[in-house]
């Protein structure tokens, strides 16, 4: 007998707490980023964890397109990070807290 | 079924490994968190991924454990800490210093709040009882042959869209990342509307 799926799901729950606190805790605007995939993670363990109780690939086929869309975000966030460095503004996300153009 | 008759009707090895990866998973969590070098952020980050990857190779997602590794732990964290080391904002984060007052103790809060509401929705019953019209995960030799099967007949339209979607990611990051060398940039941006090529 193999691991049980529920101590994946709450390996998962586990670890997507840890993302909220970190996405609410933290003020540096990349670790923030950083506990964003991380629930992202979480959630594919999730999807994967169904997909072996269920015996269904379509939860496997999901987190491969939860992770091409994860590539993609961090794509452009880190884009817009790296275009509001360059106007010299602060580090944290108490920096960016005018929104004007 | 009790706990203790529970470990042990699971197989050791399975144990082992189950036990590893969360360790790894949770500890790269925690080091994600707490660390406040941002370049100490990304290496728990890689720690936490290749434990995700564990995870999915001891749940026969063989092939999504090589993407996790290979899109996750190198091309994302990397991203990242190109990032990190092109932007030099690898200065450590002042903890003390807040705006929001008593933030960090109701954030804390909040995040142990969610936990125990997923395990509370866990212990009801899960709304999942039909099965979809797909196949089985299959094995560690099969695998990637059926997701490959379920990708490009089931799910083709959703595939296409994630190549669009990496076009517009791609053209998105070009635009924003674009270095505007003089000051009157819009005036740039009208030349090239224009089709007067601006090399920049």
């Amino acid at each position: 007998m193999s691991v049980p799926g529920s101590w994946y799901l709450i390996l998962a729950a586990v670890l997507f707490s840890l993302g909220i606190i970190g996405v609410l805790v933290r003020r540096n605007v990349i670790v923030m980023f950083m506990c964003i995939e991380m629930m992202l993670n979480a959630v594919n363990l999730t999807f994967v964890t169904f997909a072996r109780m269920l015996g269904d690939i379509a939860g496997q086929v999901l987190v491969f397109f939860v992770l091409v869309v994860a590539a993609a975000e961090v794509v452009v966030g880190l884009g817009i990070i790296v275009s509001i460095f360059r106007r010299r503004l602060g580090a944290t996300a108490d920096d960016l807290h005018i929104l004007k153009g | 079924m009790e706990p203790t008759y529970l470990l042990a009707a699971i197989a050791k090895p399975d144990l082992i490994t189950f036990a590893a990866a969360a360790l790894m998973v949770i500890g790269g969590a925690f080091g994600v968190i707490a660390s406040r070098n941002p370049v100490h952020s990304a290496l728990s980050l890689v720690l936490t991924m290749f434990g995700i990857a564990v995870l999915f190779i001891e749940q026969d997602a063989q092939f999504l454990a090589a993407v996790q590794v290979i899109v996750y732990a190198g091309a994302i964290v990397v991203l990242f800490l190109f990032v990190i080391m092109l932007l030099g904002v690898d200065r450590q984060e002042v903890f003390g210093r807040e705006s929001l007052r008593a933030q960090r103790p109701l954030a804390a809060a909040a995040g142990v709040i969610a936990l125990g509401e997923v395990l509370l929705l866990a212990r009801t019953t899960w709304a999942t009882g039909a099965h979809a019209a797909n196949g089985p995960v299959g094995n560690s030799y099969d695998n990637v042959q059926r997701i490959a099967a379920e990708v490009f007949s089931t799910y083709l339209l959703p595939f296409e869209a994630t190549a669009v979607l990496l076009v517009i990611a791609v053209l998105a990051a070009v635009y924003l990342a674009r270095r505007v060398v003089t000051t009157n940039a819009e005036e740039e941006d009208s030349k090239m509307v224009e089709g007067k090529a601006v090399d920049r």
